[in-house]
């Protein structure tokens, strides 16, 4: 694993613990927290996870032609649509066609599928690991979440930039107009990739409870891919759907950041959108830490 | 002991000499007992496996709720109605959803070649790949084919089919085939993963990545994809070439009738590929090492 050398074997137990190995970024004791020790800790965490992602070039290559070739597909029935109602939705046909590649470069690096460390997790849960990984001294849902930023930053250069290079090559695309506008995508994409942590994170902790979350996340994986607007975007749903869609917080992983991309969103309404993904992060986040508190003490109950 | 190590062996021999058509009927054999001992150890867990199965039927339909969406906004995609997308995205999603449960463990065989695991099944005495087809055989996985049969029997009751029948006998060899084709995908394409390991994502470019192409109307894409289909990676013969026969609907390409047909060979021409790519893929694998 990864964490090997940023872990040490934990000291709690019968058996006296093995030297620590020596760690130029000392992490943060439990009750002397240092939040600069801290941030660097979670850094190297999320570094460390960019590194290994890194190392599957061939995955990463056959991804990223995945990633094209349901660009290519999904952008031809997408015009054929456009072709028969122009301007459906708010979008042309040149935006719609940058909607699908902007969405299949953002499907991996927000995770809509799910995945990432929640493939991790659910190896822990099959081997007891996690009952490990809940009394180190670094937090729980600090450190997946620190391995799953590492993972997107990742994903988003090599799943996500060669799609829509494609894709500007084949069909007629709109970048954006203002420079500013790169920034703001790369913030709503941060953000995206939060919120879809906070989903995942809820979805893997079911497995403290069941033991294996495999159902769970079939059944969240459909879900998402509908409410995300990764499959059609969500301006095109009609009455209550539409209405609610937007709320949900599966809208933070690929409308927002297509909004953005698309400068469908400027000023205040910018504002609001980015806003609308940080409330979900926060929201999410703490009940993530809810569920982690239940989870910890069921393990306790069962013993360890 | 020995008298029981004698007989469990005693037939292995033979099964080597046997015509093809006998090892064949092994493998399938082999992949029904694996299957079976599958099935019995989530049996285990019933209500869950009740639950879970449920949740993913309902839960399916979302994905041609999308295509119902589109169609509130249009009348016609690529000059096709609603009904007739129904019995195109019917067929497609039921031919490989049902190919899925068959044969979709397959696409392991990376992580079982990295981890050392695919020698187990090499020394069992039973062909490798019907072990690894069966391998965690789930019957979870019939929630997909059993939204799509649901979704082609409504086109079919809101489609004005003409029934003739050849179009009547054209309906189950659409399925049967379809089936097969998708079939030799998953195995054609994670046979790449004997001299590719991480290639797993690859394959997916050709199975659910081909069946989102056949939810769709070959007219909606580019007369190179659509060529590509029938000459190339043969996923026309699932669906579009029978649907264009059964609803009475002019081929893009001008391709003879008699292409219209061709699904069973289409189907036997794709499993002869995988499985020399199969094999292949085998002669070339060295081990893990041990």
């Amino acid at each position: 694993m990864q964490n090997a050398g940023l872990h040490p074997p934990d000291p709690v137990g019968d058996t006296p613990a093995p030297p620590r190995p020596r760690r130029p970024d000392a992490a943060p004791g439990r009750f002397a927290p240092d939040l600069l020790a801290a941030l660097r800790l979670y850094a190297a965490v999320a570094r460390g996870a960019f590194r290994r992602f890194a190392t599957y070039r061939a995955a990463s290559l056959a991804g990223a032609f995945t990633n094209t070739v349901f660009g290519l597909i999904l952008a031809s029935t997408f015009l054929a649509l456009w072709h028969a109602r122009p301007g459906l939705g708010g979008y042309d046909e040149v935006t719609a066609v940058t909607y699908i590649w902007v969405s299949q470069g953002l499907l991996v690096t927000v995770a809509v599928m799910g995945g990432g460390f929640q493939d991790d997790v659910q190896e822990r849960f099959r081997s007891g690991d996690i009952a490990i990984d809940l009394y180190r001294p670094v937090d729980f849902q600090g450190w997946w979440l620190a391995t799953d930023l590492g993972r997107a930053a990742f994903h988003l250069l090599a799943r996500g930039v060669p799609p829509m290079l494609v894709g500007s090559l084949v069909f007629r695309v709109r970048l954006p107009e203002h420079p500013l506008t790169w920034v703001y995508f790369l913030l709503a994409t941060v953000l995206a990739v939060v919120v879809s942590f906070g989903v995942r994170f809820l979805v893997s902790l079911t497995g403290f409870w069941l033991q294996d979350s495999e159902g769970v996340r079939s059944v969240t994986l459909v879900v998402s891919m509908f409410f995300s607007g990764m499959l059609l975007p969500l301006a095109l749903f009609p009455g209550l759907l539409g209405d609610l869609a937007p709320l949900l917080p599966w809208a933070a992983l690929v409308k927002v950041p297509t909004d953005v991309f698309l400068e469908r969103v400027t000023g205040p309404g910018l504002l609001g959108a980015l806003g609308f993904q940080l409330g979900w992060a926060v929201v999410l986040l703490a009940a993530g830490r809810l569920v982690q508190l239940l989870a910890t003490r069921k393990v306790v109950v069962q013993g360890g | 002991m020995a008298d029981q190590a004698v007989v469990t062996r005693a037939p292995l021999p033979a099964v080597t000499r046997e015509s093809p058509a006998a090892r064949v009927a092994w493998a399938v054999r082999s992949w029904w007992l694996a299957a079976a001992m599958w099935t019995r150890a989530i049996m285990s867990y019933r209500a869950s496996f009740v639950m879970m199965l449920c949740a993913n039927v309902v839960v399916t339909f979302l994905d041609f709720v999308v295509v119902i969406l589109m169609f509130r906004h249009t009348d016609t995609l690529g000059g096709w109605t609603l009904p007739e997308l129904g019995f195109l995205y019917g067929t497609s999603a039921l031919a490989l959803g049902l190919a899925n449960l068959f044969v979709g463990s397959v696409d392991a065989l990376g992580e079982r070649i990295r981890t050392g695991t695919l020698d187990i099944m090499l020394v069992r005495p039973a062909p490798a790949l019907a072990q690894l087809c069966a391998e965690r055989f789930s019957l979870r996985r019939l929630g997909r084919p059993a939204q799509a049969a649901a979704v082609l029997l409504w086109s079919l009751t809101a489609l004005d089919v003409h029934w003739t029948w050849d179009r009547v006998l054209l309906l189950p060899v659409l399925v049967v085939c379809g089936t097969l084709i998708f079939a030799a995908v998953f195995i054609g394409f994670a046979s790449l993963q004997f001299w590719w390991g991480e290639a797993k994502e690859i394959q997916n470019s050709f199975t659910y990545g081909g069946a989102t192409v056949l939810q769709y109307p070959p007219t909606v894409f580019a007369k190179e994809l659509v060529a590509g289909t029938v000459f190339g990676i043969p996923l026309a013969f699932v669906n579009w070439l029978p649907a264009l026969r059964i609803l009475d609907r002019p081929d893009p390409l001008g391709l003879p009738t008699a292409f219209q047909y061709a699904s069973p060979l289409a189907a036997a021409l794709a499993l002869a590929v995988a499985g020399l790519a199969w094999r292949a893929g085998l002669r070339a694998y060295r081990g893990a090492g041990g």
